[in-house]
Protein backbone atom coordinates (compact mmCIF):
# COMPACT_ATOMS: atom_id res chain seq x y z
CA UNK A 1 0.00 0.00 0.00
CA UNK A 2 1.65 3.56 -0.79
CA UNK A 3 1.84 5.95 2.19
CA UNK A 4 -0.87 8.46 2.97
CA UNK A 5 -2.03 11.16 4.52
CA UNK A 6 -5.39 10.24 7.19
CA UNK A 7 -7.86 12.67 7.71
CA UNK A 8 -10.95 12.62 10.01
CA UNK A 9 -13.34 15.07 9.06
CA UNK A 10 -16.22 15.93 11.89
CA UNK A 11 -18.69 17.58 9.19
CA UNK A 12 -19.56 17.35 5.43
CA UNK A 13 -17.99 20.76 4.37
CA UNK A 14 -14.73 19.46 5.93
CA UNK A 15 -14.52 16.26 4.07
CA UNK A 16 -15.42 17.94 1.20
CA UNK A 17 -12.61 20.31 1.74
CA UNK A 18 -10.34 17.80 2.65
CA UNK A 19 -11.55 15.81 -0.81
CA UNK A 20 -10.57 18.79 -3.05
CA UNK A 21 -6.59 18.26 -3.16
CA UNK A 22 -5.03 15.92 -5.47
CA UNK A 23 -5.78 11.70 -5.01
CA UNK A 24 -8.03 12.41 -2.23
CA UNK A 25 -10.76 9.66 -1.34
CA UNK A 26 -13.33 9.17 0.72
CA UNK A 27 -13.20 6.53 3.22
CA UNK A 28 -16.68 4.63 4.86
CA UNK A 29 -16.42 0.83 5.34
CA UNK A 30 -13.30 0.68 3.15
CA UNK A 31 -14.45 -3.10 2.29
CA UNK A 32 -13.51 -2.26 -1.56
CA UNK A 33 -11.39 0.92 -0.96
CA UNK A 34 -8.99 -1.04 1.39
CA UNK A 35 -8.74 -3.74 -1.18
CA UNK A 36 -7.87 -1.50 -4.16
CA UNK A 37 -5.02 0.08 -1.90
CA UNK A 38 -3.60 -3.19 -0.62
CA UNK A 39 -3.26 -3.88 -4.44
CA UNK A 40 -1.86 -0.66 -5.31
CA UNK A 41 -5.09 -0.58 -7.50
CA UNK A 42 -5.98 2.73 -5.75
CA UNK A 43 -3.08 4.93 -4.30
CA UNK A 44 -4.70 7.99 -2.83
CA UNK A 45 -2.52 10.34 -1.31
CA UNK A 46 -5.02 11.29 1.09
CA UNK A 47 -7.78 9.72 2.88
CA UNK A 48 -11.00 11.07 4.34
CA UNK A 49 -12.28 9.53 7.04
CA UNK A 50 -16.06 10.27 6.82
CA UNK A 51 -17.45 7.97 9.50
CA UNK A 52 -18.31 10.48 12.07
CA UNK A 53 -20.50 12.55 9.35
CA UNK A 54 -24.20 12.70 10.78
CA UNK A 55 -25.30 10.38 7.99
CA UNK A 56 -26.52 7.09 9.59
CA UNK A 57 -30.53 7.77 9.49
CA UNK A 58 -33.05 6.07 7.32
CA UNK A 59 -36.06 8.24 7.45
CA UNK A 60 -39.36 6.95 6.12
CA UNK A 61 -40.81 10.07 3.88
CA UNK A 62 -44.15 11.20 4.30
CA UNK A 63 -45.54 9.81 1.04
CA UNK A 64 -44.03 6.33 1.72
CA UNK A 65 -40.70 6.27 -0.05
CA UNK A 66 -37.74 6.55 2.08
CA UNK A 67 -34.49 8.30 2.54
CA UNK A 68 -31.12 6.34 3.38
CA UNK A 69 -28.30 7.84 4.84
CA UNK A 70 -25.08 7.59 2.40
CA UNK A 71 -23.14 5.74 5.89
CA UNK A 72 -25.76 3.51 6.54
CA UNK A 73 -24.35 -0.01 6.79
CA UNK A 74 -25.93 -2.86 4.23
CA UNK A 75 -26.81 -4.75 6.97
CA UNK A 76 -28.78 -2.11 8.79
CA UNK A 77 -30.41 -1.63 5.31
CA UNK A 78 -31.30 -4.91 4.60
CA UNK A 79 -33.02 -5.67 7.99
CA UNK A 80 -35.11 -2.71 8.32
CA UNK A 81 -38.83 -3.31 8.86
CA UNK A 82 -39.49 -0.74 6.58
CA UNK A 83 -37.33 -1.94 3.36
CA UNK A 84 -38.56 -5.54 3.69
CA UNK A 85 -42.16 -4.59 3.93
CA UNK A 86 -42.22 -1.69 0.86
CA UNK A 87 -39.27 -2.23 -0.83
CA UNK A 88 -38.35 -6.30 -0.28
CA UNK A 89 -36.48 -6.09 -3.53
CA UNK A 90 -33.66 -3.68 -1.89
CA UNK A 91 -33.48 -6.18 1.27
CA UNK A 92 -33.09 -9.38 -0.79
CA UNK A 93 -30.51 -7.82 -2.98
CA UNK A 94 -28.89 -6.07 -0.15
CA UNK A 95 -28.50 -9.88 1.76
CA UNK A 96 -27.81 -11.82 -1.60
CA UNK A 97 -23.88 -9.77 -1.43
CA UNK A 98 -21.11 -10.36 0.24
CA UNK A 99 -20.86 -11.79 3.67
CA UNK A 100 -22.45 -10.36 6.80
CA UNK A 101 -18.92 -9.05 7.89
CA UNK A 102 -18.87 -7.33 5.06
CA UNK A 103 -22.48 -5.74 5.11
CA UNK A 104 -21.55 -4.83 8.76
CA UNK A 105 -18.92 -2.50 7.13
CA UNK A 106 -20.36 -1.56 3.85
CA UNK A 107 -22.11 1.91 3.44
CA UNK A 108 -25.12 3.25 1.07
CA UNK A 109 -22.53 5.39 -0.43
CA UNK A 110 -20.05 2.98 -0.75
CA UNK A 111 -22.15 0.63 -2.29
CA UNK A 112 -22.84 3.06 -4.85
CA UNK A 113 -19.31 3.42 -5.98
CA UNK A 114 -18.25 -0.05 -5.88
CA UNK A 115 -15.77 -0.91 -8.37
CA UNK A 116 -15.44 -3.74 -11.03
CA UNK A 117 -14.35 -7.19 -9.80
CA UNK A 118 -13.43 -7.76 -13.25
CA UNK A 119 -9.99 -10.43 -12.74
CA UNK A 120 -7.89 -7.95 -15.50
CA UNK A 121 -8.82 -5.03 -13.66
CA UNK A 122 -7.65 -6.35 -10.29
CA UNK A 123 -4.01 -7.78 -11.99
CA UNK A 124 -2.19 -5.24 -12.32
CA UNK A 125 0.03 -7.29 -14.71
CA UNK A 126 -2.46 -7.19 -17.75
CA UNK A 127 -3.94 -4.38 -19.58
CA UNK A 128 -7.18 -2.40 -18.14
CA UNK A 129 -8.54 0.41 -19.70
CA UNK A 130 -10.22 1.41 -16.51
CA UNK A 131 -7.04 0.84 -14.16
CA UNK A 132 -4.70 2.46 -16.58
CA UNK A 133 -6.37 4.75 -19.48
CA UNK A 134 -5.26 4.03 -22.81
CA UNK A 135 -3.66 0.74 -21.82
CA UNK A 136 -6.01 -1.56 -23.53
CA UNK A 137 -8.41 -4.30 -22.44
CA UNK A 138 -7.01 -7.84 -21.71
CA UNK A 139 -10.48 -9.04 -21.01
CA UNK A 140 -11.99 -8.68 -24.44
CA UNK A 141 -9.67 -11.41 -25.56
CA UNK A 142 -8.84 -12.88 -22.11
CA UNK A 143 -11.14 -15.41 -20.22
CA UNK A 144 -14.56 -13.42 -20.14
CA UNK A 145 -16.89 -15.76 -18.60
CA UNK A 146 -17.91 -13.22 -15.88
CA UNK A 147 -17.99 -9.84 -18.23
CA UNK A 148 -20.92 -8.06 -19.17
CA UNK A 149 -23.04 -8.71 -21.89
CA UNK A 150 -25.08 -5.07 -22.07
CA UNK A 151 -23.23 -1.51 -22.41
CA UNK A 152 -19.68 -2.66 -23.28
CA UNK A 153 -17.42 -1.33 -25.64
CA UNK A 154 -14.38 -1.73 -27.44
CA UNK A 155 -12.79 -0.43 -24.22
CA UNK A 156 -14.37 -2.42 -21.46
CA UNK A 157 -16.55 -5.12 -20.91
CA UNK A 158 -16.32 -5.38 -17.06
CA UNK A 159 -19.59 -5.34 -15.31
CA UNK A 160 -20.93 -3.80 -12.58
CA UNK A 161 -20.77 -5.92 -9.23
CA UNK A 162 -23.04 -4.62 -7.05
CA UNK A 163 -26.65 -6.18 -5.89
CA UNK A 164 -27.88 -3.27 -3.99
CA UNK A 165 -27.40 -0.69 -7.40
CA UNK A 166 -29.35 -3.48 -9.38
CA UNK A 167 -32.92 -3.11 -7.05
CA UNK A 168 -32.28 0.92 -6.66
CA UNK A 169 -32.01 1.29 -10.65
CA UNK A 170 -35.42 -0.67 -10.32
CA UNK A 171 -36.34 1.49 -7.86
CA UNK A 172 -35.95 4.65 -9.22
CA UNK A 173 -33.33 5.71 -6.42
CA UNK A 174 -32.48 9.33 -6.40
CA UNK A 175 -29.01 10.27 -5.13
CA UNK A 176 -28.27 13.06 -3.27
CA UNK A 177 -24.67 14.58 -3.15
CA UNK A 178 -22.80 17.76 -1.45
CA UNK A 179 -19.90 20.00 -2.50
CA UNK A 180 -18.56 23.07 -2.37
CA UNK A 181 -20.81 24.54 -4.49
CA UNK A 182 -23.79 23.10 -2.54
CA UNK A 183 -26.23 20.56 -3.24
CA UNK A 184 -27.44 18.24 -6.18
CA UNK A 185 -29.68 15.21 -7.29
CA UNK A 186 -28.41 12.61 -9.50
CA UNK A 187 -31.25 10.29 -10.90
CA UNK A 188 -30.00 6.63 -10.31
CA UNK A 189 -30.22 5.73 -14.04
CA UNK A 190 -27.46 8.95 -14.69
CA UNK A 191 -24.93 8.02 -11.60
CA UNK A 192 -22.89 5.39 -13.21
CA UNK A 193 -21.66 5.99 -16.74
CA UNK A 194 -21.39 3.31 -19.56
CA UNK A 195 -17.99 2.80 -20.50
CA UNK A 196 -17.56 3.61 -24.15
CA UNK A 197 -14.25 5.49 -24.66
CA UNK A 198 -13.19 6.36 -21.10
CA UNK A 199 -14.03 3.38 -19.04
CA UNK A 200 -11.82 4.97 -16.44
CA UNK A 201 -14.65 7.71 -15.54
CA UNK A 202 -17.52 4.95 -13.83
CA UNK A 203 -19.90 7.78 -12.53
CA UNK A 204 -20.85 10.82 -12.11
CA UNK A 205 -19.57 12.57 -9.02
CA UNK A 206 -16.77 14.60 -8.66
CA UNK A 207 -13.83 13.94 -6.48
CA UNK A 208 -14.82 16.35 -3.85
CA UNK A 209 -18.52 15.83 -3.60
CA UNK A 210 -19.88 13.63 -1.19
CA UNK A 211 -22.82 11.11 -1.13
CA UNK A 212 -25.11 12.21 1.99
CA UNK A 213 -28.02 10.28 1.11
CA UNK A 214 -30.50 7.98 -1.28
CA UNK A 215 -34.22 8.59 -1.49
CA UNK A 216 -36.53 5.90 -2.52
CA UNK A 217 -39.59 7.14 -4.12
CA UNK A 218 -42.90 6.04 -3.34
CA UNK A 219 -43.31 3.01 -5.31
CA UNK A 220 -46.91 0.71 -3.91
CA UNK A 221 -46.61 -1.81 -6.03
CA UNK A 222 -42.72 -2.74 -4.66
CA UNK A 223 -44.02 -4.47 -1.84
CA UNK A 224 -44.54 -6.92 -4.44
CA UNK A 225 -40.77 -7.50 -5.41
CA UNK A 226 -38.19 -10.17 -5.41
CA UNK A 227 -34.26 -9.95 -6.37
CA UNK A 228 -33.03 -13.34 -7.71
CA UNK A 229 -29.49 -14.12 -8.35
CA UNK A 230 -27.76 -16.71 -9.52
CA UNK A 231 -24.09 -17.79 -8.64
CA UNK A 232 -21.46 -20.28 -9.12
CA UNK A 233 -21.80 -20.74 -5.80
CA UNK A 234 -24.58 -20.89 -3.23
CA UNK A 235 -23.32 -17.92 -1.33
CA UNK A 236 -20.74 -15.29 -1.00
CA UNK A 237 -20.23 -14.82 -4.62
CA UNK A 238 -20.72 -12.23 -7.35
CA UNK A 239 -23.66 -12.65 -9.74
CA UNK A 240 -23.54 -14.27 -13.08
CA UNK A 241 -26.89 -13.00 -13.39
CA UNK A 242 -29.66 -11.49 -11.14
CA UNK A 243 -32.88 -9.83 -11.56
CA UNK A 244 -34.85 -7.27 -9.46
CA UNK A 245 -38.65 -7.17 -9.98
CA UNK A 246 -41.26 -5.52 -9.20
CA UNK A 247 -44.81 -6.15 -10.48
CA UNK A 248 -47.85 -4.03 -10.80
CA UNK A 249 -50.67 -6.98 -11.50
CA UNK A 250 -54.60 -5.85 -11.40
CA UNK A 251 -56.74 -8.21 -13.01
CA UNK A 252 -54.15 -10.32 -14.48
CA UNK A 253 -52.85 -7.53 -16.26
CA UNK A 254 -49.53 -5.93 -15.66
CA UNK A 255 -50.35 -2.38 -14.74
CA UNK A 256 -46.61 -1.59 -13.98
CA UNK A 257 -43.77 -3.24 -14.23
CA UNK A 258 -40.24 -2.22 -12.71
CA UNK A 259 -37.16 -4.44 -13.76
CA UNK A 260 -33.16 -4.15 -14.10
CA UNK A 261 -30.38 -6.55 -14.08
CA UNK A 262 -27.12 -7.70 -12.63
CA UNK A 263 -24.14 -9.41 -13.92
CA UNK A 264 -24.82 -8.62 -17.43
CA UNK A 265 -23.99 -4.82 -17.61
CA UNK A 266 -21.34 -2.59 -17.12
CA UNK A 267 -23.64 -0.39 -15.17
CA UNK A 268 -26.39 -1.41 -13.10
CA UNK A 269 -29.13 -2.46 -15.85
CA UNK A 270 -32.74 -1.00 -15.72
CA UNK A 271 -33.84 -2.55 -19.01
CA UNK A 272 -37.17 -0.24 -19.77
CA UNK A 273 -37.44 -2.00 -22.99
CA UNK A 274 -38.56 -5.22 -20.70
CA UNK A 275 -40.64 -3.06 -18.37
CA UNK A 276 -42.40 -1.53 -21.88
CA UNK A 277 -42.78 -5.12 -23.22
CA UNK A 278 -45.07 -6.10 -19.75
CA UNK A 279 -47.13 -3.06 -19.52
CA UNK A 280 -50.82 -3.91 -20.23
CA UNK A 281 -50.04 -7.58 -21.56
CA UNK A 282 -51.57 -10.36 -19.77
CA UNK A 283 -49.15 -11.78 -17.06
CA UNK A 284 -48.38 -14.90 -18.15
CA UNK A 285 -45.40 -17.08 -18.80
CA UNK A 286 -45.25 -16.09 -22.79
CA UNK A 287 -45.12 -12.39 -21.56
CA UNK A 288 -42.71 -13.01 -19.47
CA UNK A 289 -40.30 -14.31 -22.02
CA UNK A 290 -41.13 -11.91 -24.64
CA UNK A 291 -39.74 -9.17 -21.80
CA UNK A 292 -36.85 -11.08 -21.04
CA UNK A 293 -36.11 -11.08 -25.20
CA UNK A 294 -36.62 -7.43 -24.88
CA UNK A 295 -34.65 -6.97 -22.32
CA UNK A 296 -31.25 -8.84 -23.82
CA UNK A 297 -32.27 -8.02 -27.55
CA UNK A 298 -29.10 -5.46 -27.66
CA UNK A 299 -26.95 -7.99 -25.71
CA UNK A 300 -23.55 -8.62 -27.44
CA UNK A 301 -21.84 -12.01 -26.00
CA UNK A 302 -17.80 -12.91 -26.07
CA UNK A 303 -15.86 -15.89 -26.45
CA UNK A 304 -16.92 -17.39 -23.26
CA UNK A 305 -20.11 -15.58 -22.23
CA UNK A 306 -22.87 -15.99 -24.39
CA UNK A 307 -24.20 -18.78 -21.93
CA UNK A 308 -25.22 -15.05 -20.02
CA UNK A 309 -27.90 -13.92 -22.69
CA UNK A 310 -30.09 -16.92 -22.13
CA UNK A 311 -29.16 -17.55 -18.29
CA UNK A 312 -29.87 -13.51 -18.27
CA UNK A 313 -33.39 -14.30 -19.80
CA UNK A 314 -34.16 -17.45 -17.94
CA UNK A 315 -33.29 -15.57 -14.44
CA UNK A 316 -35.59 -12.29 -15.43
CA UNK A 317 -38.63 -15.32 -16.35
CA UNK A 318 -38.32 -16.73 -12.83
CA UNK A 319 -38.08 -13.64 -10.99
CA UNK A 320 -41.08 -12.35 -13.08
CA UNK A 321 -43.23 -15.45 -12.14
CA UNK A 322 -41.96 -15.79 -8.52
CA UNK A 323 -43.97 -12.00 -7.93
CA UNK A 324 -46.50 -12.78 -10.67
CA UNK A 325 -47.75 -15.17 -7.74
CA UNK A 326 -47.76 -12.78 -4.96
CA UNK A 327 -50.58 -10.81 -6.37
CA UNK B 1 11.08 -22.03 25.28
CA UNK B 2 12.65 -21.70 28.64
CA UNK B 3 15.57 -19.25 27.98
CA UNK B 4 15.44 -19.24 24.47
CA UNK B 5 14.21 -16.93 21.84
CA UNK B 6 10.43 -17.65 20.31
CA UNK B 7 9.77 -17.18 16.81
CA UNK B 8 7.23 -14.45 17.36
CA UNK B 9 10.09 -12.68 19.52
CA UNK B 10 12.32 -13.42 17.21
CA UNK B 11 10.04 -11.96 14.26
CA UNK B 12 9.43 -8.72 16.72
CA UNK B 13 12.99 -7.96 16.69
CA UNK B 14 13.59 -8.25 13.19
CA UNK B 15 10.51 -5.77 12.68
CA UNK B 16 12.52 -3.20 15.08
CA UNK B 17 15.25 -3.17 12.75
CA UNK B 18 13.44 -2.70 10.00
CA UNK B 19 11.30 0.16 11.84
CA UNK B 20 14.81 1.53 12.43
CA UNK B 21 15.40 1.57 8.62
CA UNK B 22 12.25 3.36 8.05
CA UNK B 23 13.48 6.10 10.48
CA UNK B 24 16.70 7.28 8.45
CA UNK B 25 14.36 9.83 6.18
CA UNK B 26 13.35 11.74 10.02
CA UNK B 27 16.88 11.54 11.04
CA UNK B 28 17.67 12.81 7.57
CA UNK B 29 15.74 15.53 8.21
CA UNK B 30 16.39 16.43 11.72
CA UNK B 31 20.31 16.80 10.22
CA UNK B 32 18.26 19.05 7.69
CA UNK B 33 18.70 17.48 4.59
CA UNK B 34 14.58 17.38 3.32
CA UNK B 35 13.40 13.95 0.86
CA UNK B 36 11.86 15.26 -1.91
CA UNK B 37 8.84 13.81 -0.91
CA UNK B 38 8.32 15.99 2.17
CA UNK B 39 4.96 17.76 1.26
CA UNK B 40 2.95 14.58 0.88
CA UNK B 41 4.54 12.47 3.69
CA UNK B 42 2.07 11.28 6.03
CA UNK B 43 2.12 11.46 9.70
CA UNK B 44 1.61 8.47 11.53
CA UNK B 45 -1.79 8.85 13.94
CA UNK B 46 -2.27 8.25 17.78
CA UNK B 47 -5.60 6.22 18.00
CA UNK B 48 -6.89 5.03 21.28
CA UNK B 49 -9.45 1.83 21.51
CA UNK B 50 -10.47 -0.54 23.81
CA UNK B 51 -9.38 -4.16 23.59
CA UNK B 52 -10.88 -6.44 25.27
CA UNK B 53 -12.29 -4.22 27.70
CA UNK B 54 -8.46 -2.14 28.11
CA UNK B 55 -7.45 0.49 26.98
CA UNK B 56 -4.89 0.46 24.24
CA UNK B 57 -3.16 4.14 22.86
CA UNK B 58 -1.14 3.16 19.33
CA UNK B 59 1.02 5.52 17.27
CA UNK B 60 0.26 3.95 13.73
CA UNK B 61 1.73 4.70 10.14
CA UNK B 62 -1.71 4.92 8.40
CA UNK B 63 -1.71 2.18 6.58
CA UNK B 64 -1.54 -0.65 9.58
CA UNK B 65 -4.97 -2.30 9.00
CA UNK B 66 -6.33 -3.36 12.65
CA UNK B 67 -5.53 -6.83 11.89
CA UNK B 68 -1.76 -5.84 11.77
CA UNK B 69 -2.71 -3.69 14.91
CA UNK B 70 -3.64 -6.57 17.07
CA UNK B 71 -1.08 -8.86 15.71
CA UNK B 72 2.12 -7.14 15.07
CA UNK B 73 2.06 -3.47 17.78
CA UNK B 74 -0.19 -5.41 20.53
CA UNK B 75 1.24 -9.19 20.42
CA UNK B 76 -2.33 -10.61 20.12
CA UNK B 77 -2.41 -13.76 17.35
CA UNK B 78 -5.36 -14.74 17.81
CA UNK B 79 -6.89 -13.28 15.32
CA UNK B 80 -5.52 -14.88 12.04
CA UNK B 81 -4.40 -13.18 8.53
CA UNK B 82 -5.69 -15.46 5.94
CA UNK B 83 -6.36 -13.69 2.69
CA UNK B 84 -5.82 -9.91 3.66
CA UNK B 85 -8.56 -9.22 1.32
CA UNK B 86 -12.08 -9.68 3.23
CA UNK B 87 -12.51 -12.83 1.57
CA UNK B 88 -11.93 -15.52 4.13
CA UNK B 89 -13.03 -14.75 7.50
CA UNK B 90 -10.04 -15.49 9.36
CA UNK B 91 -9.64 -12.23 10.48
CA UNK B 92 -13.40 -11.89 11.88
CA UNK B 93 -13.33 -9.49 15.50
CA UNK B 94 -16.19 -7.50 17.04
CA UNK B 95 -16.19 -4.27 16.71
CA UNK B 96 -18.74 -2.19 19.40
CA UNK B 97 -20.54 -5.72 19.32
CA UNK B 98 -20.78 -6.33 15.24
CA UNK B 99 -18.41 -8.56 13.40
CA UNK B 100 -16.23 -7.17 10.96
CA UNK B 101 -12.95 -8.20 9.06
CA UNK B 102 -10.07 -6.66 10.99
CA UNK B 103 -8.04 -7.08 7.64
CA UNK B 104 -10.21 -4.29 5.79
CA UNK B 105 -10.33 -2.14 8.76
CA UNK B 106 -7.86 0.85 8.76
CA UNK B 107 -6.70 0.76 13.08
CA UNK B 108 -6.74 5.08 12.70
CA UNK B 109 -10.49 4.36 12.06
CA UNK B 110 -10.76 3.05 15.42
CA UNK B 111 -10.69 6.00 17.77
CA UNK B 112 -13.13 5.33 20.27
CA UNK B 113 -13.75 1.60 19.26
CA UNK B 114 -15.05 -1.31 21.52
CA UNK B 115 -12.64 -4.11 20.04
CA UNK B 116 -13.48 -7.67 21.24
CA UNK B 117 -11.05 -10.13 19.42
CA UNK B 118 -10.64 -14.15 20.36
CA UNK B 119 -8.77 -13.51 22.91
CA UNK B 120 -11.39 -11.35 24.80
CA UNK B 121 -14.26 -13.91 24.94
CA UNK B 122 -13.48 -16.52 27.67
CA UNK B 123 -13.89 -15.03 31.63
CA UNK B 124 -10.59 -15.87 33.11
CA UNK B 125 -10.13 -19.75 33.05
CA UNK B 126 -14.19 -19.93 31.93
CA UNK B 127 -14.26 -20.47 28.16
CA UNK B 128 -16.91 -18.62 26.76
CA UNK B 129 -19.98 -20.71 25.71
CA UNK B 130 -19.23 -20.45 22.21
CA UNK B 131 -15.34 -21.63 22.63
CA UNK B 132 -16.78 -24.20 24.42
CA UNK B 133 -19.58 -25.65 22.11
CA UNK B 134 -16.52 -25.34 18.87
CA UNK B 135 -14.95 -27.87 21.53
CA UNK B 136 -17.39 -30.11 22.33
CA UNK B 137 -18.71 -30.38 18.86
CA UNK B 138 -14.98 -30.54 17.23
CA UNK B 139 -15.92 -27.28 15.14
CA UNK B 140 -12.19 -27.59 13.44
CA UNK B 141 -9.67 -29.53 12.63
CA UNK B 142 -6.52 -27.63 11.60
CA UNK B 143 -7.12 -24.49 13.84
CA UNK B 144 -6.37 -21.44 11.52
CA UNK B 145 -9.97 -20.29 10.89
CA UNK B 146 -11.15 -21.05 14.57
CA UNK B 147 -10.47 -17.60 15.70
CA UNK B 148 -12.44 -16.15 13.11
CA UNK B 149 -15.50 -18.97 13.08
CA UNK B 150 -15.95 -18.42 16.71
CA UNK B 151 -16.15 -14.46 16.56
CA UNK B 152 -18.48 -14.27 13.83
CA UNK B 153 -20.33 -17.04 15.26
CA UNK B 154 -20.98 -14.70 18.83
CA UNK B 155 -21.92 -11.93 16.14
CA UNK B 156 -24.04 -14.22 14.60
CA UNK B 157 -26.04 -15.19 17.84
CA UNK B 158 -26.37 -11.26 18.70
CA UNK B 159 -28.04 -10.55 15.36
CA UNK B 160 -30.81 -12.78 15.74
CA UNK B 161 -31.66 -13.72 12.16
CA UNK B 162 -30.58 -17.21 11.57
CA UNK B 163 -33.27 -19.35 12.88
CA UNK B 164 -32.58 -22.04 10.68
CA UNK B 165 -29.58 -24.49 9.90
CA UNK B 166 -29.80 -23.37 6.29
CA UNK B 167 -29.87 -19.61 7.41
CA UNK B 168 -26.39 -20.51 9.86
CA UNK B 169 -25.25 -21.50 6.81
CA UNK B 170 -25.65 -18.38 5.20
CA UNK B 171 -24.81 -15.95 7.50
CA UNK B 172 -21.52 -17.96 8.28
CA UNK B 173 -20.60 -17.93 4.79
CA UNK B 174 -18.02 -14.85 4.81
CA UNK B 175 -16.15 -17.58 7.61
CA UNK B 176 -14.16 -19.89 5.10
CA UNK B 177 -13.13 -23.41 6.88
CA UNK B 178 -10.56 -25.57 4.35
CA UNK B 179 -10.68 -28.77 6.87
CA UNK B 180 -14.55 -28.39 5.76
CA UNK B 181 -15.64 -28.57 9.54
CA UNK B 182 -18.93 -26.61 8.54
CA UNK B 183 -21.48 -29.49 9.89
CA UNK B 184 -20.06 -29.30 13.52
CA UNK B 185 -19.69 -25.23 13.17
CA UNK B 186 -23.21 -25.19 12.61
CA UNK B 187 -23.42 -28.12 15.34
CA UNK B 188 -21.90 -25.43 17.92
CA UNK B 189 -23.63 -22.19 16.89
CA UNK B 190 -27.35 -24.26 17.16
CA UNK B 191 -26.42 -25.39 20.80
CA UNK B 192 -25.40 -21.81 21.72
CA UNK B 193 -28.36 -20.42 20.42
CA UNK B 194 -30.63 -23.13 22.03
CA UNK B 195 -28.74 -22.89 25.44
Amino acid sequence: MEPFRFVKAQDNLTAIHAAGINHAKFIAGGTNILDLMKLNIETPKQVVDINKLSLYKIEELQNGGIRIGALVKNSDLSYHPYIIKSFPVLSEALLSGASPQLRNMATTGGNLMQRTRCPYFYNTDFACNKRVQGSGCAAISGHNRMNAVLGTSEKCIATHPSDMCVAMAALGAIIHVQGPKGLRTIPFADFHLLPGETPHIEHNLKQDELITHVDIPALPFAAKSHYLKVRDRASYEFALTSAAVALDIQNGTIKGARIALGGVGTKPWRSLEAEKALIGAPANAQNYRAAADAAMAGAKPYKDNAFKVELAKRTLVRALTIVGRMS
Amino acid sequence: MKGGTTRRQFLGQVGFVGAGLQLAPLLSKAAGILPDNEALSPEPITVTMMVNGTQKTLTLDTRVTLLDALREKLMMPGTKKGCDHGQCGACTVLIDGRRINSCLHLAVMCEGSEVTTIEGLAKGEELHPMQAAFLKHDGFQCGYCTPGQICSAVGLVKEGHAKTDAEIKELMSGNICRCGAYQNIVAAIKEVQNA
